[in-house]
């Protein structure tokens, strides 16, 4: 493989990703900030005071880092389906697959632009979470790796989806039925440790858990779950997604007949 | 050097249809080559296939030596494709559509926007570099998808019907330029539906039909296949009827346009000594039909094409 052929590739797609995220930033930006705001007022500011401390925190400092992580995962994933599913709707998709720039360029480059909107946005939110209560890194690197971890976890999911996506329908499926009930289940809003034991055990199912549970640690020192599992799970969806991926464009599906 | 050697290529899409039967053929560096072929006949899988955009069910295609199946990244580098349908993101701005294509064929940026100049100059579309394509007329596109394909300075570059739906003076242009990159070194396939455009430009042909090459060969020798052509003289005075000539069929399209067939082998000087005898004195002449065109209906239909709606009257 010619490494500065992809390098350049690469370099290629993430400023078209960037580029098409502010182009578009009424769509890509503003919602989540609007959503994340009410969440932050309704939530937090309004029945949050009647919720007393979860795990020690006021309920507005517990769900902070939740709702930061929760914007970041959503935000990678629909950049990536969007402008993936959007390449392949308007054939443009081909003047990638024309190109000698590999499979693993193509994905890592359009993984890279998820991961950096999902980073723009969760700045937003975290900006918007300073203005209405303080938060304290506790562990600036574990904070940081896991909300890299977690983004590339949903872009490379986003890409899947896109690789699969016949039409638009088929890119809002996944979020609504899948990512959206995890997201809510994950952990963003309460302590498992409020919920019966049957269903604590149901939760250690969910990935997200584990992200937000890392996410919340490294930044409140508060955690419901094994921090070293957490990554060990996300180290291993980051490997098992990207190999998965590559073995579907490397088989043409999705972008050649 | 051979620009693209294909052997034994077949196609089977998923739903059965067989595009391609096993096909060859041989395109030459620094050749002009021609693909023609009815619609569906198996022109555009094979350059699918030849550009990676098709997975081919068996055969082999080398690009410059490059093998698609063990050396992909530089048989993909030694290709520009033009296709058929527009494949670009309409909403993006002229130039990052050629940089960014620049870019995916490892061309700095630096580079790129130089190149970009250059080529959208010479195709007339760098007043419009930063408007979105979507703003482009048909013709825009068209040739921004050629400066696109010729940002990384293939040398091979395939054209899938470039002017299809383009007005006669921007095809013109494109024809001119296509043939000055063509004389720069640049191999060229192209397909095509106007016959016109392929006899005007290509030095070779290939006619495809229902997956299978049923005609390999330069344009002059298919040409000279022609049993007959059939020109339209222009008189300078009216006739009643069509005239009699020894050895011509003749018919009287109007009082002052006679179509007169040739067949093979017969000289135009005798055709003009008959309507001296005559006293018919011609204005100008053309071929009724291009002479490509009259080949290619006869061997897709198995027949020679028909030369109009009247018998010709024979002497």
């Amino acid at each position: 493989m010619n490494f500065r052929l992809n390098w350049i590739g690469f370099k290629t797609l993430v400023r078209k990703e960037i580029l098409r995220v502010l182009r578009i930033w009424v769509q890509t930006i503003v919602p989540p900030a609007i959503t994340m705001t009410l969440y932050f007022i309704i939530f937090g500011n309004l029945i949050g005071r009647r919720i007393g401390l979860m795990n020690g925190f006021e309920y507005m400092q517990y769900i902070a880092p939740g709702l930061i992580m929760m914007s970041v995962i959503t935000n990678s994933y629909g950049n990536v389906v969007s402008s993936f599913f959007g390449a392949k709707f308007g054939k443009h998709v081909e003047e990638m697959v024309v190109s000698p720039m590999s499979n693993a360029t193509i994905i890592m480059g359009h993984v890279a632009g998820g991961v950096i909107r999902g980073l723009m946005v969760g700045g937003m939110v975290t900006i918007i979470a300073l203005s209405f209560t303080d938060l304290n890194v506790e562990h600036p690197l574990i904070t940081f790796s896991m909300v890299i971890l977690a983004s590339t976890v949903f872009a490379l999911l986003g890409f899947v989806n896109a690789v699969f996506a016949k039409k638009f329908d088929d890119i809002s499926i996944i979020p609504t039925f899948v990512l959206t009930p995890l997201t809510y289940l994950g952990g963003v809003f309460y302590s498992i440790s409020l919920l019966p034991e049957f269903w604590q055990k149901v939760s250690l199912g969910n990935p997200i858990l584990y992200m937000v549970n890392a996410f919340r640690y490294g930044i409140l020192g508060t955690s419901d779950i094994s921090i070293g599992y957490a990554y060990l799970i996300v180290v291993i969806f980051v490997a098992g997604l990207f190999t998965m991926n590559l073995a579907l464009l490397n088989r043409g599906i999705g972008i050649r007949e | 050097m051979l620009a693209l050697s294909i052997k034994n290529l077949t196609k089977t899409y998923s739903n059965g249809v067989q595009a391609l039967k096993g096909i060859d053929f041989n395109v030459e560096s620094g050749d002009f080559y021609a693909l023609l072929g009815p619609n569906g006949a198996g022109k555009t899988t094979a350059i699918g296939i030849v550009s990676s955009l098709v997975n081919k069910s068996s055969g082999s295609v080398k690009i410059f030596g490059h093998d698609i199946d063990t050396d992909l990244e530089a048989a993909k580098s030694c290709i520009g494709l033009v296709p058929q349908e527009l494949n670009m993101n309409l909403f993006d701005t002229v130039l990052n559509i050629v940089v960014n294509q620049a870019g995916y064929y490892g061309i700095e940026r630096r580079v790129a926007l130089q190149r970009a100049e250059n080529y959208l100059g010479e195709l007339r579309l760098w007043d419009r570099r930063d408007d979105s394509a979507r703003t482009l007329s048909g013709g825009m596109k068209r040739r921004l998808m050629i400066a696109r394909a010729l940002i990384h300075e293939p040398k091979l570059l395939i054209l899938d019907e470039p002017t299809a739906g383009v007005d006669i003076e921007i095809r013109r242009s494109m024809w001119e330029y296509l043939r000055k990159i063509n004389k720069a070194g640049t191999t060229i396939i192209l397909t095509t539906h106007y016959l016109e455009e392929a006899e005007s430009l290509c030095r070779h042909v290939a006619i495809i039909d229902e997956g299978r090459i049923i005609e390999d060969a330069r344009m002059s020798t298919v040409l000279r296949k022609l049993q007959r052509e059939v020109f339209v003289l222009s008189l300078r005075d009216p006739l009643d009827q069509a005239p009699s000539l020894p050895g011509f069929e003749t018919n009287l399209i109007e009082e002052c346009e006679l179509e007169v067939a040739v067949n093979a082998g017969d000289d135009l000087n005798s055709l003009f000594s008959a309507l001296a005898d005559k006293g018919i004195s011609v204005i100008s002449l053309r071929n009724k039909a291009n002479r490509l065109e009259e080949l290619f209906m006869g061997l897709v239909e198995g027949k020679q094409a028909p030369t109009g709606g009247k018998e010709l009257r024979t002497s």
